[in-house]
């Protein structure tokens, strides 16, 4: 019997920036104290670094003289189709596990930074010191531990909830009808379609401007990466082999990646 | 709370202001996320900010700092003029048809009987009109124009949506929108919440403000009822308990201090215990002599004797108008009327008003204990000069300091036993998670010590105060270190002669019979052992009452004044509403707010007042039997009702060396301090999540400000007062609107608390700014909407 998908459902209706998933992360993974760093908003860190993979991004909109504050929770989607585990060339450093959580052995990584590229949601970052990359791991041990993940664990509102992805669906599914009941006609899920669907999945309260949340609105997988592990795999693989692709490597690490306007001011 | 944190699932609307519970309760906040999915109540949040509340409210009204008590007087007046009360609550459970003497008025912001030289009322026209018997006169029909109702709604009446939105600088629109829906709840069937915080008692008028909030609630039938009540979230874990246990002005369980002009016992109950103002008032406080005596006992042991007023003589009396609240006593210190000072799990430093006058206080001091778990501002007072960098430039060279300083490493809350008292009046049991570090020792273990070595000192060379000091019972199995356990025990009373447990405050005896620390606590640790350490999360009404659950006071009661839940006859309002209900012969449910078999029609509901119904009028607080809309004592506007009583006539304004106020032409701005979710108070600044989460100090501005002044994000700024200056980073947002008041734009500062000179994290103290003026009834200063001005750097 295949292993259940677990995931995460984020109900950003219900979150309210307290940052007990910033903390809960930090200490199960036994992360290094670091400061934060100022950048005029209320967020920890202006970006996820290589030791801070849980982030709350803190969106503030004025929409006809109507303030919104929108907080969104920002780490691995765990996609189904995972764009860093198809850009990566060393085997065994980045997995998808039965249960569909993508990790990543920091054991084999060979820091490369392909998988930075191929991500969609520009997660996984470059440690400068161990030069090696990292990222949510949704807390597979305590997962394979039949845990719960840390962060879900210390919600305090109940916006996130860890579980099988199918159930989770059908949880967002009524949360979205409850939030169109109270007048968000424009509620949704977000959960990555063009990657397959994502295990972390989203309830918006405006779901067709998932930017305003500081999510990207249509995330796929960058075209090079595509054709890295498609159709020219045998190139790539000749290519790795033969090491005669520097410029190609060179251009699928800093080539135009996909941008999005998930830059919110 | 008059509820608890669970109760707020159970209500139709929030109302959250003077307060940021997303921000400082997080945890206590999925209540109010239950009662929205689960209810689809309405979460309406009013506050200067858009803040981490409002960004998950369904409306959000802005208002100026410190103009509350406009903005809730013009929802008492929106509810009476649109006929949106319930009034049958308001007959049936309110001092509304109380009838007032006829020569009490209120006129040019002034009631009756004000003194100007004085600055203080003579509040003779303030009683009620009494019949011969000394009960209060009424009317039933509410239309006495001396009724109280009649006088309420001529008081609001001023309180127009325009005038609303001219004091606060909210638009009226905004103000009727929320109105709507905050007074939806004035019908049997529907009820609201109000969750406050800091955001109202740092003010000069704070105990009116509350009052305001109390009136609203009463009108719209919205008190004793499940989901409804005004609700204070604490802002320390055990403030509560502190409360509970004891101040300046109150001896444990809310009995007054004894004064000079009570000189006796007798004189002390005499004037202590109230006498009840209708023939159906239970006035429950008529049993103050049992709780005194009781406590006198438990301080004095087998000393206290009838013959002696139990010992009343050896404890300290108060002059007949000293207040020795903080603000005073660091007034005093000031002027170096005090020579020593213990602080105990408090620093005064950072988190006092006028930060430097703080300072300057403690130099003068010969010596200062602090009892702490960290080197604090405080400890570290002497070196502000250095640490403080360039905030201090006037203080005293440590080499001038002649105050010698103790830091005591005291053990933090998972380093001892005890309980804690919530917000919902809990009393929850705790064990010890680790032993305390190194030399750290729990408080009480602190306490007993300093306590045995004075004792000790007097037995040899004696002093002031000797007999009270050597009468004081300390019986102890370890004297030295009393275990948490004996303590609780005795907090809750036994009878003197079996040494049996009290089970409740009611079997307590004022012949000296029973012995009892706090009579509220009374039934937390009883025969049956310590309730305060129950876990049973049974809920037989459904109501999310949990009464296995700790013990709460009083009486495990959980909703305070839960007979108003049922009309005159004993009727729920709303099947739905109902935490106690008559059975015919007992009140099942909660633990009944009301003697447990009593016909509905014997007492009123509000057991504890001398009326024996909930006061809008009440002639116990200083500025007035009706709040009114003063302005804070640095205001960039003159009142906009009566500008000539523009702030609290009856605020005391401190005028030491080191006090200044400002005025609008020189600081334009108004300023409001806050904390924020990642911290907690001054003391996760040493601490790794703590200062990992929000480390850096800054500013907020409103955008506009900004621009006029040429601001980016992140751009330093200076912002100053008239006492002092702090400067940081600008965090420059739209989350705080430029309102327009009396016809002007008026903008917000806002700036965190957390930094200080010492920790891991550092940055100025926001208290260099604030200005020592106080709450005169209850002694807070005004840590918000006081004026200062930007300047980039």
């Amino acid at each position: 019997m295949p292993a259940t998908t677990v995931a995460k459902l984020i109900d950003t209706s219900l979150c309210i920036g307290c940052k007990a998933c910033e903390v809960a992360c930090q200490e199960w993974n036994d992360q290094e104290f670091t400061l934060g760093v100022f950048n005029n908003t209320y967020q920890t860190q202006p970006d996820l670094t290589a030791n801070f993979w849980n982030l709350i991004k803190f969106n503030e909109h004025v929409d006809d003289g109507v303030n919104s504050w929108l907080m969104a929770k920002y780490q691995c989607m765990h996609c189904a189709d995972a764009g860093c585990l198809k850009a990566c060339p060393a085997p065994g450093a980045i997995v998808q596990l039965p249960n569909g959580i993508i990790d990543f052995n920091q054991d084999n990584c060979i820091g490369c930074g392909y998988c930075i590229t191929g991500c969609p949601f520009d997660v996984p970052r470059l440690s400068p010191v161990s030069k090696k990359v990292y990222k949510c791991s949704l807390c597979s041990d305590r997962v394979a531990a039949g845990m719960t993940p840390a962060c879900i664990r210390t919600c305090p509102t109940n916006c996130l909830t860890f579980g099988s992805r199918t159930d989770l669906v059908q949880l967002a599914n009524v949360r979205t009808a409850e939030l169109k009941d109270d007048g968000f006609k424009d509620a949704g899920l977000y959960d990555g379609p063009g990657v397959g669907g994502t295990n972390v999945i989203y309830v918006l309260k405006h779901a067709s401007e998932p930017e305003k949340y500081g999510l990207p609105k249509d995330p796929r997988i960058p075209w090079t990466v595509s054709l890295w592990k498609g159709p020219l795999k045998w190139v790539a693989n000749a290519a790795f082999l033969g090491t005669a692709v520097g410029a190609l490597l060179h251009y699928l690490k800093f080539g135009p990646k996909e941008t999005h306007d998930d830059e919110v001011h | 709370m008059t509820n608890g944190w669970c109760d707020i699932a159970n209500t139709d609307v929030v109302l959250v202001m003077g307060g940021n519970p997303a921000e400082n309760h997080p945890v206590g906040f999925r209540f109010v996320m239950d009662a929205k999915r689960k209810r689809k109540a309405k979460l309406i949040c009013v506050d200067p900010r858009f803040n981490r509340t409002a960004a998950v409210s369904d409306s959000y009204v802005p208002l100026r700092a410190g103009t509350d008590i406009a903005f809730l007087g013009g929802l008492i007046h929106h509810a009476i003029s649109n006929d949106l009360c319930h009034m049958d609550y308001v007959r049936a459970h309110t001092n509304a048809p109380f009838l007032l003497r006829e020569d009490f008025s209120f006129s040019e912001g002034h009631f009756s009987g004000w003194d100007e030289e004085k600055k203080s009322y003579d509040k003779a026209s303030w009683q009620y009109d009494l019949d011969g018997s000394g009960y209060a006169k009424v009317d039933p029909t509410l239309e006495n124009p001396l009724s109280v109702f009649q006088s309420m709604k001529r008081h609001y009446s001023r309180y127009t949506p325009e005038k609303v939105a001219e004091i606060c600088g909210c638009t009226a629109a905004d103000f009727k929108k929320a109105a709507a829906v905050i007074c939806s709840t004035g019908k049997a069937g529907k009820v609201g919440t109000i969750l406050y915080a800091l955001g109202w008692t740092h003010h000069s008028h704070s105990v009116q403000l509350i009052h305001t909030a109390a009136m609203l609630q009463l009108l719209l039938g919205n008190i004793g009822l499940p989901g409804g009540g005004v609700n204070a979230q604490r802002g320390h874990a055990n403030i509560q308990g502190s409360t509970d246990m004891g101040a300046w002005n109150m001896l444990p369980g809310y009995l007054r201090v004894p004064r000079v002009q009570w000189p006796t016992f007798d004189s002390y109950l005499k004037a202590t215990t109230p006498k009840p103002l209708r023939p159906n008032s239970m006035n429950y406080w008529g049993n103050t002599p049992k709780f005194a005596t009781s406590l006198l006992k438990s301080y004095y042991g087998p000393a206290a004797k009838a013959e002696n007023g139990f010992g009343y003589d050896w404890l300290p009396k108060l002059g007949e108008t000293e207040n020795q609240s903080w603000g005073y006593f660091f007034d005093r210190m000031h002027r170096k009327e005090m020579h020593g000072f213990i602080s105990f799990g408090m620093n005064p430093v950072a988190n006092g008003p006028n930060t430097e006058k703080m300072l300057e206080s403690l130099a003068n001091l010969e010596w200062l204990v602090v009892v702490e778990n960290f080197e604090t501002e405080t400890a570290a007072f002497w070196n502000a000069k250095k640490l403080g960098d360039k905030y201090y430039p006037n203080f005293v060279d440590p080499k001038q300091i002649q105050t010698e300083v103790i830091l005591l490493p005291a053990a933090c809350f998972a380093e001892k036993d005890g309980s804690f008292v919530n917000s919902s009046r809990w009393l929850q049991w705790k064990k010890a998670a680790v032993p305390p570090p190194g030399l750290a020792k729990p408080d009480h273990e602190i306490m007993a010590r300093i306590f045995l070595a004075v004792r000790a000192l007097y037995e040899k060379e004696g002093g002031k105060g000797e007999e009270s000091l050597m009468a004081m019972q300390w019986n102890y199995a370890q004297p030295l270190t009393p275990s948490l356990e004996e303590v609780a025990r005795e907090v809750n009373g036994r009878d003197v002669a079996t040494g049996a447990q009290m089970p409740g405050f009611a079997a307590l005896k004022d012949d000296g019979s029973t012995s009892c620390g706090n009579w509220i606590y009374s039934g937390s640790w009883t025969e049956a052992g310590n309730q305060m350490a129950r876990r049973g999360q049974e809920d037989p009404t459904g109501l999310g009452l949990f009464p296995n659950y700790a013990w709460s006071w009083p009486a495990n009661r959980r909703i305070l004044y839960n007979r108003a839940s049922n009309d005159a006859d004993g009727k729920p309002w709303s099947e739905n509403h109902a935490s106690i209900r008559w059975n015919g012969s007992r009140w099942t449910g909660d633990t009944p707010d009301t003697k447990a078999d009593s016909d509905p029609h014997e007492y009123g509901a509000f057991i504890m007042l001398p009326e024996g119904v909930a006061k809008f009028y009440t002639n116990e607080l200083v500025e007035g039997p009706f709040p009114e809309h003063y302005e804070p004592m640095e205001s960039p506007v003159k009142n906009a009702l009566h500008p000539n009583a523009s702030s609290n006539p009856c605020a005391p304004v401190m005028t030491s060396s080191a006090d200044s106020m400002g005025t609008p032409d020189k600081y334009p701005y108004v300023a409001i301090t806050y904390r924020l979710t990642e911290h907690f108070h001054y003391w996760t600044k040493h601490i790794t999540s703590g200062s990992e989460l929000q480390s850096n100090f800054f500013v907020e501005l409103p955008e506009a400000l900004a621009k006029e002044k040429g601001i980016k994000g992140g751009d330093l700024v200076r912002v100053s007062s008239a006492r002092g200056k702090v400067e940081g980073p600008a965090m420059v947002t739209q989350r705080m609107r430029p309102l327009t008041v009396s016809g002007r734009t008026v903008y917000h500062v806002g700036i965190p608390i957390h930094w200080g000179y010492v920790g891991r994290v550092r940055g100025p103290l926001v208290n260099n700014l604030t200005p020592s003026v106080f709450d005169p009834n209850s002694g807070t200063p005004e840590y918000k909407g006081f004026l200062v001005n930007v300047e980039k750097l």
